[in-house]
């Protein structure tokens, strides 16, 4: 796929996101839209794609491991939920949300810098627990296990996003975006560059001027962040907050949907969380059978395409290219180091990007 | 320093008589295996310095030890007559020391191009600038030329991970030389490449070291690599300097063919 091809399909897709849901009835076309439930779900999808965005960036960009995201996603939730019902700008609160969990995720990021791969997952896994009992013994503040009732949605230039449905679910949309957008410049920009060569190999990686240590930190702050985001638009979304939305299994499934939907792929979290939040409601027909077919699924993707949704998609789209087995290339007469020379790349036909 | 590139010789101070790297006695054990035991050694601006010694001699981790990869049990490590003992190696990397690994160290999923641009990149501007700043931090034209200085020119898109063992060998070397660096240690260069590729390689360290007057060490088993690449030899046995000098004279010492090169 060239580059205009992908921009004009992404921006069709969407185009048809944002307007889809919408009823156009009222303009004499035969689309009554979405209804109440199915726009909740959509949202639903959206804020459970932010958080995966943030993990996707700790452990399919950065390489490294977090149980910990379904804990940020309380911590913002709680943040944002508590200083609305305050009367503070919902703006405030969720930005308040991302910062808080930014710090935090600092904090949490340096275990990172001792232990590495499932023993880094273990210091996460602590952490996500020990938030879940906070959020469920400190009723004064969170309501406990009575849960936290009444979040409301905000008022943004005068329009409650209260109802209907589809209005919240522009707004989360909208969010969604910009914050796509920022991940998007963020692993296209040499800090991406950066968090990949932490994934591939940290010692070279450290040896070629990468301060390791600050990156680290880094991806796992921003990634926290994003836990945060989320977590601020889920509970006006839902409308209540209840300590088990936070729980440990909550954890693992944000790490699943990004493994599922391809790890380290931009539009891996978007897939994932799509597999997670609407297949069981396309699946409703099987009923308890639907985790089954959930669990086969994951089971079958990680034994035969460890690259996820997004990952076997691109093997089916692009044709596998082998460099030429020639070691010697050119033995004579190539440039000298200080003369520019003409731009590499001029003599082979193996330079277009997917 | 900073706008340093592999073209751009950077200038040594000449208060310390032209030394770029002084070792003072350095030691390492790891619990009661004495790996290196008080080597001292200098290395002058533009010398080609070679590093030999049986399998186990410490050559390695006298390296790490002189990088930041581990700490030493004792002794101190001075670049241009600062000491440097202590800090990490991506602080050294920055004031200007490159290197290369035993083992192939490239980035098998970004292409040739952007695993030089990675080997550069943060050696441009500030960190902050870098992330609202062009994707490849103005180094595409640097990272080409040093693709067509290593006769890589036909992989730039390429994947690393998919190129042979040889030219990555290259690509790992020209990583090293990207930020322009002062002095450069090169653990095996030679190890695994064939025969075409080692001449063609070292012709290409000799130029960047006539070209910008960067200072080399080099660990090597290749004797006629080591010995026709290197002004100036040290050996190294049981993690003790055994003797020192120009190629010819190493040749001959009987303590070096009896510790070494008569194996």
């Amino acid at each position: 796929m060239n580059r205009k091809l992908s921009f004009s399909l992404g921006a069709l897709a969407i185009f048809i996101m944002l307007l889809g849901p919408m009823d156009f009835t009222p303009f004499g076309l035969p689309w009554s839209g979405l209804k109440t439930y199915p726009t909740y779900a959509l949202t639903l999808w959206l804020v459970t794609a932010i958080a995966a965005m943030g993990v996707n960036l700790i452990v399919g960009y950065a390489g490294l491991e977090t149980l910990a995201q379904a804990a940020f996603l309380g911590i913002g939730a709680y943040t944002s939920a508590l200083m609305h019902r305050n009367g503070v700008p919902f703006a405030v609160c969720f930005l308040t949300a991302g910062a808080v969990c930014f710090l935090v995720g600092i904090v949490l990021g340096f275990p990172a810098l001792r232990v590495q791969k499932h023993y880094l997952a273990f210091v996460t896994l602590a952490f996500s627990v020990f938030v879940w009992l906070v959020i469920r013994n400190e009723e004064w503040l969170t309501g406990g296990t009575e849960s936290l009732k009444n979040v409301r949605r905000p008022v943004i230039f005068g329009i409650s996003l209260q109802r209907p449905e589809i209005y919240y679910y522009w707004f989360v949309a909208g969010v969604t975006l910009l914050l796509a957008f920022l991940m998007w410049w963020l692993i296209r920009s040499p800090w991406g560059r950066a968090f990949t060569a932490l994934r591939e190999n940290p010692i070279r990686a450290e040896s070629l001027g990468i301060d390791v240590r600050g990156y680290t930190l880094t991806a796992f702050a921003i990634g926290s962040a994003y836990g945060g985001f989320a977590g601020s638009l889920l509970g006006p979304l839902i409308g209540i907050l209840d300590p088990n939305s936070f729980v440990l299994s909550k954890s693992l499934e944000y790490m699943l949907i990004v493994v599922a939907g391809g790890s380290g792929y931009f539009l891996g979290p978007f897939v994932g969380a799509a597999v997670a939040v609407l297949l069981p409601e396309w699946l409703r027909f099987a009923q308890d059978y639907y985790l089954i077919i959930f669990a086969l699924l994951v089971i079958l993707l990680m034994a035969f395409f460890p690259t996820g949704i997004v990952g076997l998609f691109e093997r089916l789209t692009t044709r596998a290219r082998r460099p030429h087995a020639d070691d010697k290339g050119p033995t004579l007469g190539g440039p000298s180091l200080g003369t520019p020379s003409t731009p590499a790349g001029s003599t082979t036909v193996a330079g277009a990007k997917t | 320093m900073s706008t340093a590139t592999a073209a751009q010789p950077v200038a040594m101070t000449s208060q310390t008589d032209g030394k770029v790297l002084e070792v003072r006695d350095i030691s390492k054990s790891f619990g009661g295996v004495h790996a290196v035991r008080g080597v001292t050694f200098d290395v002058r601006e533009g010398e080609i310095l070679g590093l030999i010694g049986p399998n186990g001699s410490g050559k390695s981790t006298l390296f790490n030890c002189i990088l930041g990869q581990l700490t030493p049990t004792s002794g101190e490590v001075l670049v241009s007559g600062r000491s440097v003992t202590g800090l990490r190696p991506s602080e050294l990397n920055r004031l200007g020391i490159g290197r290369t690994f035993q083992l192939l160290q490239v980035f098998p999923q970004l292409t040739v191009r952007e695993n030089l641009i990675l080997a550069g990149q943060e050696h441009e501007g500030s960190r902050l600038k870098r992330l609202f700043g062009p994707r490849d931090a103005g180094l595409t034209a640097n990272a080409n030329r040093m693709i067509d200085f290593f006769r890589l020119g036909h992989l730039s898109d390429e994947k690393a991970g998919g190129l042979s063992y040889g030219q990555q060998k290259l690509l790992d070397c020209a990583m090293a030389f990207m930020a322009g660096p002062r002095l450069v240690l090169l653990d095996e260069p030679a190890g695994g490449v064939n025969l075409t590729m080692l001449g063609n390689l070292k012709e290409r360290l000799q130029a960047i070291n006539k070209a910008t007057g960067a200072t080399f060490v080099v660990i090597e088993h290749n004797m006629e690599f080591v010995m026709s690449l290197c002004t100036r030899i040290i050996v190294l046995a049981e993690g003790k300097i055994i003797a020192e000098g120009p190629p010819d004279t190493i040749r001959k010492n009987p303590e070096v063919i009896e510790a070494y090169l008569g194996h």
